[in-house]
C-alpha cells in the first residue's frame, strides 16, 4: 500500500521468470529417460486415436519379436486393465495405469509404475498413451520416439484437425491398411495431409492382422534403437 | 481436457516464485503457442475454477497467444502454417521458430 500520499494504492512488483510450466514433468521425463537409456532400453510413446489400432499394433510387434528381443509396456486407459491384459497375453510384460477421468499420461504416472516392471533384459518399452489426438502431445514422458497410430478408417483429414499430434510424432503407423479394399480412401490425400503438419513425414502402412503385416515398422523400430546405441557408445 | 492439470501445474509454478516474500499475487501472465496443444478458452475456464483457494484466487490471468512460425533452418525463409512444411527452394523439412511455449512470463505482486 502507498503510504506516501494516503491515496490508497498498492505497490505493484513485476517479477520477470520465463518458466517452462510444465517444467516438474519435464524433470520427471528426464529422469525417465536417463534411467531407461541407462538401461539401454529404447521407449517409444505410442499414441493415437481410440480404435487406431494401438493394442493390435502392440500385439502384432510382439509377435515379431517372438524369441527375440524382450518387450514391456505401460498401457494408459481411462478405465480397465484390458490392454495391458491383451498385451500380457501376447509375451510383453505389462503394467496398467487407469488414469480415472486423466486423458493422458504423464512423466509421474510413468515413473511410477517403472518401479512396478521387471526391466531386466528388456530392449524396448512401449508407453500405450490414453486413446486422444490432443492432450497426450503436451506431456514429455521420457520416450525416445513419438509414435502415432492413423487407422485408414478414421478420415484422410485428420491430420489437419490435429496438427500438433502429428507435428510431434517422429513416425506415423498407418494401420489397418488391409480395409483399403472396402474404404473409399485415397492414401495420397492423407500423405498429403500429413506433409501440411510434419515437417519431415515417414508413414509406415501396416496391417497388423496380416503375415508379415508389420514388417516395415520392425524394421524401422530396429534401425532406430541400434541408432541410438551407437549414439550413446 | 488436459488444462485443468496446467493450471494446477501454474499455480504450482507461481507458489514456487512467490516462495516466502509476503505478497499477495495480482497479475499472472502465460505465452501459449498455438502449436503447445492447449486451448486458450478452456484453460482460462480452468483457472477461474481452480484458483480458488490458492494464491492467485485474486490474480487476474493474462493469455499472449503465439502464433505458430515455421521456417527454412538453412535460408530462414517463413514456411506458411497449413502450407506442405518443406522449404521450397533449399528442400530441407521445417523447424518451428515459435508456437510451442507453454510459459509463466511473469507475475505481478502486490507488496504491502
Amino acid at each position: 500500500m502507498c503510504t506516501d500520499c494516503g491515496c490508497g494504492d498498492v505497490n505493484l512488483v513485476p517479477l520477470e521468470l520465463q518458466t517452462r510450466i510444465l517444467a516438474r514433468n519435464d524433470g520427471t521425463a528426464a529422469h525417465n529417460r536417463e534411467h531407461l537409456r541407462e538401461r539401454g532400453i529404447f521407449t517409444v510413446n505410442l499414441m493415437g486415436s481410440p480404435g487406431s489400432g494401438k493394442t493390435a499394433v502392440l500385439e502384432a510387434t510382439a509377435r515379431a519379436f517372438a524369441d527375440g528381443s524382450k518387450l514391456a509396456a505401460i498401457a494408459g486407459d481411462l478405465a480397465t486393465e484390458n490392454d495391458a491384459m491383451r498385451l500380457a497375453r501376447a509375451g510383453i510384460s505389462s503394467r496398467a495405469i487407469k488414469t480415472g477421468q486423466a486423458c493422458h499420461l504423464d512423466a509421474e504416472m510413468v515413473h511410477h509404475e517403472l518401479h512396478h516392471l521387471d526391466l531386466n533384459g528388456v530392449e524396448y518399452l512401449f508407453i500405450e498413451n490414453v486413446g486422444n489426438l490432443v492432450c497426450p502431445a503436451v506431456y514429455d514422458l521420457g520416450q525416445d520416439v513419438n509414435v502415432v497410430a492413423l487407422s485408414v478408417t478414421e478420415g484422410e483429414d485428420k491430420p489437419l484437425k490435429y496438427p500438433t499430434m502429428f507435428a510431434k510424432a517422429d513416425v506415423v503407423l498407418l494401420t489397418k491398411t488391409d480395409l483399403l479394399p472396402h474404404l473409399n480412401v485415397d492414401l495420397t490425400v492423407i500423405y498429403q495431409a500429413l506433409a501440411r503438419v510434419m515437417p519431415d513425414p515417414v508413414v509406415i502402412p501396416l496391417a497388423s492382422r496380416q503375415p508379415g503385416g508389420v514388417d516395415g515398422w520392425i524394421s524401422w523400430l530396429t534401425q532406430r534403437h541400434v541408432g541410438a546405441e551407437m549414439a550413446v557408445s | 481436457m488436459h488444462e485443468y492439470s496446467i493450471v494446477q501445474s501454474l499455480v504450482d509454478s507461481v507458489a514456487a516464485a512467490v516462495g516466502s516474500r509476503q505478497a499477495s499475487v495480482h497479475e499472472v501472465r502465460v505465452a501459449i503457442g498455438e502449436m503447445a496443444g492447449v486451448d486458450c478458452g478452456l484453460l482460462t475456464t480452468a483457472y477461474e475454477v481452480f484458483r480458488a483457494g490458492t494464491l492467485c484466487e485474486h490474480a487476474a490471468l493474462t493469455i499472449d497467444r503465439i502464433p505458430a512460425r515455421w521456417h527454412c533452418p538453412r535460408c530462414q525463409m517463413a514456411i506458411a502454417s497449413g502450407a506442405f512444411l518443406r522449404c521450397a527452394a533449399c528442400n530441407e523439412p521445417a523447424q518451428l521458430a515459435s508456437g510451442d511455449e507453454i510459459v509463466l512470463q511473469r507475475i505481478e505482486l502486490e507488496v504491502a
